[in-house]
Order: structure tokens, then sequence, then C-alpha cells
């Protein structure tokens, strides 16, 4: 240890923070600071103001009226009364992909369908969210080894969120999906990372380290 | 009528367009037909008031590896009898003619026999295919289909 004092990660990104102001050289730096910081689990995360947004973002996702397969029987119990998704501010299931935040792939896609999915999403307006919901949308499920009509994995076709294993799976798991969603939606840094996903970054790239992905 | 009778029946009106009927271990009891000659036995099984088959329960097809069978399941709610014809074809070229005006449901069953076994209908209205995209190479249930590695740009392994 040298006499130097130990500095906290928050210590360290106000600093950067207050450079910033001055040289907006440094804004960058400082949010690849806080990108470094997040994939590091550091307990900085989160700005004031993605927490507010996160916040409401997270409790009024709005599902896509949408199911392929069995998958989606399950999906409607839990959008009913019993298991009442409305209880978490997902019980609002749009008709239409132009007010959905979350599609729920319930059920086997094959591959006359995947077109077809992959422009639902492609319909959806960012920020959005997939659920892979039950075995054959994970990875194919009984048809992965001579399904010769089944999309073996969702990822193949969509960047999936949350997975939902089971055939089909219980509401209770879907709702554990929901609130793995929700944690995932309170954990992100949508402002700042606007910089990052537009490429940003690489005009005021300055330094060698690589954001991880 | 048993399938005896129906085989009589058939044989005493078409002759050597008929085969013998088999009744096997497991399933129900059927009428070997040439494929030359299943359109106007169907018709006749339709139109005679004794046989009156009026109801066309499914279309099958098999892959026995050496030839192709498109199997008729016919039943008749008015005498409440049923009966089962098979018609052998060439796998190479496995042609038969339709069915599809003498019993309209035959239309679809027609058009999936055609797109999993590849069995072609002549006369058919729309001869497509019904499940799989129409872009999509071969008959998925014949013994010798091998899935195809990627399809529309998506891995199929």
């Amino acid at each position: 240890m040298t006499g130097k004092k130990m500095t906290s990660p928050l210590q360290t990104a106000e600093k950067m923070l207050e450079s910033a102001v001055r040289e907006p050289r440094d804004l960058t730096r400082y949010l690849h600071y806080l990108r470094t910081a997040y994939t590091e689990g550091l307990p900085l995360l989160v700005t004031p103001l993605d927490a507010a947004i996160n916040w409401s973002r997270a409790n009024s996702i709005w599902p896509l009226t949408f199911g392929i397969a069995c998958c989606a029987i399950e999906m409607m119990a839990v959008g009913a009364s019993r298991f009442d998704l409305d209880r978490f501010g997902a019980g609002a299931f749009r008709p239409t992909p132009r007010q959905a935040d979350l599609m729920i792939v319930a059920g086997t896609v094959t591959h006359k369908m995947a077109p077809r999915v992959k422009r639902l999403f492609d319909q959806m307006p960012e920020p959005k969210f997939v659920m892979a919901m039950g075995a054959c949308t994970i990875g194919g499920g009984p048809y992965c080894k001579h399904g010769y009509h089944v999309v073996k994995g969702l990822d193949r076709l969509l960047p999936v969120d949350v997975y939902v294993p089971g055939c089909p799976p219980r509401p209770e798991a879907l709702i554990d999906a929901l609130l793995w969603l929700q944690q995932k939606i309170s954990k992100s840094h949508r402002v700042t990372d606007r910089y990052w996903r537009k490429d940003m970054w690489k005009q005021f790239m300055f330094w060698k380290s690589e954001p991880r992905e | 009528m048993n399938v005896q009778e129906i085989h009589s029946r058939l044989k005493a009106r078409f002759g050597d367009g008929i085969g013998e009927w088999t009744a096997p271990e497991a399933g129900d009891p059927f009428i070997q037909v040439r494929p030359a000659y299943l359109r106007e036995v169907c018709k006749f099984l339709r139109g005679e008031a004794d046989l009156r088959f009026d109801f066309l329960r499914l279309i099958s097809a098999v892959d026995w590896t050496d030839r192709l069978s498109s199997v008729y399941h016919l039943y008749s709610y008015e005498h409440h009898h049923g009966v089962t014809l098979r018609v052998d074809l060439l796998r190479t070229a496995p042609r038969v003619g339709s069915v599809a005006d003498v019993w309209p449901a035959a239309d679809w069953h027609e058009r999936e026999a055609y797109d999993m076994m590849g069995i072609v209908y002549e006369g058919h209205p729309a001869l497509k295919r019904i499940l799989l995209p129409d872009d999509w190479a071969g008959y998925p249930l014949r013994k010798d289909y091998k899935a195809p590695e990627e399809y529309n740009g998506l891995t199929n392994r």
C-alpha cells in the first residue's frame, strides 16, 4: 500500500464527472468508466436519471398479445385473474407491436413463422425486450434433433433477454421471469447507453481499452 | 356392407383395376386399387345407392421405401359402413388422379400429402404446399429426407 488514500468507485466517478463538465472529451471517459463499472458489477451503476426512467419502465411493461403454440395457454393463464400479471404492471397486453415493450415468444418458432416473428419484433419501438418461453423457444425442445422445420433457439433470430424453461413453464415461472426482467431493466443504464449503442464513443476514442460486451 | 361385399361389388364393376383386399393385424382392412382406376372407383363408391360413401375421413400417405402409397379412408353416414382404399405409386413419379371434386374435403388432404410426401394429385384445383413455406426443398416425411443445413439464413443444426 502506498500512502495514497483509497478512493471508492463512486468518488472516482464523481471526480470524472466534475472534469467532464469542464472538458467535453472527458464525458466519454466518464461514460466509459460507468460502463466498465457496470460490467464489473460495481455499485455505481445507475445515474439518478436512469433510476427514475428504469423505475417507470420496469413497472409498466406492456407485452404483445402474441402466442404461437401451447405455451401461450400458460401465458393466458398468467394474464387472467388467478395469477394476474397486472399486479406487476404487465397486464396490458397490446394488440399491436407499436405499443408493446415486451415480446413473450410463447411457443415453437417454425422456419415459416420466423420471418413473421422477426417482423413483429422490428415493429416494436425501443426499448423492447424479448422473453423466450418454453423449451421449444429456448433450444428447439423436443424438435431439437429431428425437427427439420423448427428454429432451434430463438436467440438465433432475436436478442433474448430472459429465458423461461419448462414445457410449458408454470405461470409462476413466467411471473418469475418477469421479475427478472424488471431487475434487468432497473439495472440498465439507457441514458448513458445511448452513447455506446450508436457507437458515438468511437469518434472520441483516445484510450486503448475496449468496452466489454 | 363389409369389406368383402364391397370388394366383390368393385371387382364386378372394375375387374382388373381392383386388387385383393387385405385385413392387416392392426388397422382397418383395405382394398388395393390401381392408380388409373381410382377416380372412377371413388365416384362409383360415392354414387351407388347401396354404397353411398358420402364422407372422406382422411387421405394419408405411406412411404414403403420402394414405393409410395396414398390411402383413402371412406365412411358412409347413410349405411354406417366404412372402407379403406390403397393406391400404390411409383416412388420416382408418384401420380394419381385427384378426388377433390368427389369429396371437397380431399382438397387440403391432398395438398398435405403433396407437401409431406410429394405425391402429385392430377386435376387438383391448387396443388401447392399447405404447411411448409412455398420455397421449401424436398418432402420431409419421405424416409430418405435430409433436413436442410440452413433455411432463410438460420442454421438448422
